[in-house]
């Protein structure tokens, strides 16, 4: 297992979110996510990243494994193309760019500002960072906002070449990316409910 | 991390505005000096030494705010803490960027900027110097107040009134380390221990600063 | 049964609920004591007059404006290392009423300056010191008001907190490195041949009590609000989220 939870809860703010989520993620897997909008996809994202500590339960997970790519991209837009890649593939002491642009077929705009891209290639070069970052587990949110279905095609295919090398991948979408083989998990029944909440600040003796 | 203080330098140089706006409000609040109470050569010599260091401190403010808002709000800061880099490492190089970029600048015009208000001979080397040893210590504070105001929507207001208390020792230490040499006296002790506030803030904004960052993306 | 139990809202509320009457009368008899022993009971210094009663207010005042930045500290660090909300409140609700003991401090010091030094202000070392943890209060309290997540602004005030402690500190002996001062030596002191003359001595005392309580009386008042408004936006994102 690359990455296990077990009986997590979460919160945004002062929020409970989510409430007695666990979840298994194998090497060779993917994992998407569904659920409405507000149901806490973004927020179980950025616990599972180590961004927000857990209100309670477990992640077993190495966290050096685990990289974090969000709505936005993290891009600067005074640099090129390749000067953004680079940073990051230095930040995560991997060499070479020239695979990860092969791979969302970005050579071409090597040398152009990023301030000069379209939102579509923008988010390409944002997910390039993930084949840069060298890292096993990608917890996605949203990856393919922005995309074209062909891109989309093209970013499943990354995927599929990450799982082959023994990665795995959380997602949260709500189109379908035509891999053939993912778990799916919906998590709107793990949605906190007001009598869940261990806040002082609700004992009905303060009233 | 290396790799970080380059991004950061390329960025403040390519952005525009960033290094040379702090050296142009610098020399603003020089110039308006003379105006505001007069161009007698005697009065300005007095005063010289702590408005240069007023003038670089505020000057030093200017450009705080984007030491993490920018890195906040397109992404980069997530993607940071997430990255191998310690935040703490990431805190000190984005504020030694801002040193590089503003607090060295700043501290190399200063002398010029003495000949304008008539300081006196002999306190121009001790200008630079106490600019030298005491503009790191503005940079560092300066990341720590952007690192607790990072989420705040118009914190720049703020920022300053968080920040400028902070500044209060490296000032007066700085100031008087010039102040002392132009009254003739022997300004070691001054000089000593604003280096070595410079060098206690070195030390401690990192941690302090990574624990609000982490605080404000969670 | 620890200490700690009383930061639980709920039992901090039931507590203060019985103790607030008692704590209430206390600081009035304390006040009305000192003060009236102070102001009328007193003779007249031989050499500043009656002037020199406005120490009965002066004193107090400026320790108690130290000391809340201390308690401040202290709660603050109590919040930080074991997440007790009362504490983080406590914090908050403290910083209006240290402010407000600054600024006494600096009001009384420079209506007692006026006759003594011949001028309201002076930028002596202990003025100014007052001066800048006046402006320390200022950014503390911008701040907790500024951040809308309470617990994220609990977080940062103290982190905040901490820091601008130790640059508070760094101030208070810088401004004595850049000027000598004008100001008297402390007021009381454990050395009898330091302190003021005994016959100011006990009405003093009487109401640096009366103001030390008055701050618990202000403080737990403060803090019960606090709890009570930090109910409300519980439940009302409670709401939100059924």
């Amino acid at each position: 297992m690359l990455l296990t939870v077990d009986n997590l809860a979460c919160r945004r703010g002062d929020l409970h979110v989510l409430t007695g989520l666990s979840l298994g993620l194998a090497a060779g897997r993917v994992l998407v996510l569904r659920g409405p909008n507000g149901s806490g996809k973004t927020t179980l994202l950025r616990t599972l990243a180590g961004l927000t500590p857990p209100v309670g339960g477990t992640i077993t997970a190495d966290p050096e494994a685990i990289t974090y790519s969000g709505h936005a991209d993290g891009l600067k837009a005074q640099l090129s193309v390749a000067e953004n890649l680079e940073f990051w593939a230095s930040v995560f002491g991997t060499l070479g760019i020239d695979a990860a642009l092969a791979a969302f077929d970005l050579l071409g705009l090597r040398d152009r500002q990023a301030q000069n891209l379209s939102a579509g290639q923008k988010r390409r070069l944002g997910l390039a960072r993930l084949l840069v970052s060298g890292r096993k587990i990608w917890l996605l949110d949203e990856p393919t906002v922005s995309l074209d279905a062909q891109n989309v095609q093209v970013f499943a295919g990354v995927i599929k070449s990450h799982l082959m090398t023994g990665g795995g991948a959380i997602i949260a979408t709500h189109i379908d990316l035509g891999l053939a083989d993912t778990d799916v998990l919906d998590i709107s029944p793990f949605r906190a409910k007001s009598t869940d909440h261990n806040n002082p600040f609700l004992d009905e003796a303060l009233a | 991390m290396i790799a970080l203080l380059r991004r950061d330098m390329a960025l403040t140089f390519r952005m525009g505005g960033g290094f040379g706006l702090s050296l142009a409000f610098f020399l603003i609040v020089v110039m308006f000096v003379p105006f505001g109470i007069g161009a007698e050569s005697s009065t300005l010599s007095i005063i010289a030494p702590g408005v240069l260091w007023i003038g670089a401190l505020l000057a030093c403010l200017l450009s705080l705010d984007r030491i993490f808002q920018l890195d906040f709000e397109d992404g980069s800061l997530d993607l940071l803490a997430t990255s191998p880099l310690p935040l703490e490492g990431v805190v000190a190089m984005k504020a030694l960027a801002h040193w590089l970029t503003t607090g060295l600048p700043l501290t190399l015009a200063a002398p010029f900027f003495g000949f304008l208000l008539h300081l006196p001979q002999g306190a121009y080397l001790w200008t630079f110097l106490s600019l030298l040893a005491g503009t790191p210590a503005l940079s560092f504070l300066g990341a720590f107040g952007a690192a607790i105001t990072v989420g705040l929507k118009r914190g720049g207001l703020l920022l300053s009134l968080l920040v400028l208390p902070l500044y209060i020792p490296t000032l007066i230490f700085g100031a008087q380390t010039v102040t002392m040499i132009a009254k003739g006296q022997n300004n070691t002790t001054a000089f000593l221990i604003l280096a070595a506030i410079s060098l206690f803030t070195l030390a401690i904004v990192p941690f302090s600063a990574a624990m609000a960052l982490r605080i404000n993306l969670r | 049964m620890s200490l700690w139990e009383y930061a639980n809202p709920t039992r901090f509320m039931r507590l203060t609920d019985r103790v607030l009457p008692y704590v209430t009368v206390l600081t009035v008899i304390c006040l009305l004591t000192g003060l009236t022993w102070g102001f009328f009971f007193t003779p007249d210094d031989y050499k500043q007059g009656s002037t020199v009663k406005i120490i009965f207010i002066h004193v107090p005042s400026a320790m108690m404006a130290i000391n809340i930045w201390v308690m401040m500290l202290v709660a603050s660090l109590v919040w930080l290392v074991r997440r007790h909300h009362v504490s983080a409140l406590a914090a908050r609700a403290a910083a209006p009423i240290g402010v407000t003991m600054t600024l006494i401090a600096l009001f009384t010091g420079a209506i007692w300056g006026e006759p003594m030094w011949g001028t309201y202000w002076a930028w002596d070392p202990r003025l100014t010191a007052f001066m800048i943890l006046f402006v320390f209060y200022l950014g503390y309290i911008a701040l907790w008001s500024a951040i809308e997540d309470q617990d994220t602004a609990a977080d940062l005030t103290s982190v905040l907190c901490m820091v601008g402690s130790v640059f508070a500190l760094l101030s208070r002996y810088a401004v004595n490195f850049w000027n000598q001062g004008l100001h008297q030596g402390a007021s009381l002191s454990m050395d009898a041949e330091q302190h003021v003359d005994n016959t100011y001595y006990l009405p003093l005392l009487v109401s640096i009590a009366g103001f030390v309580l008055l701050f618990l009386t202000l403080v737990l008042l403060r803090t019960r609000a606090e709890i009570r408004s930090r109910r409300i936006s519980a439940l009302i994102a409670q709401e939100r989220l059924r």
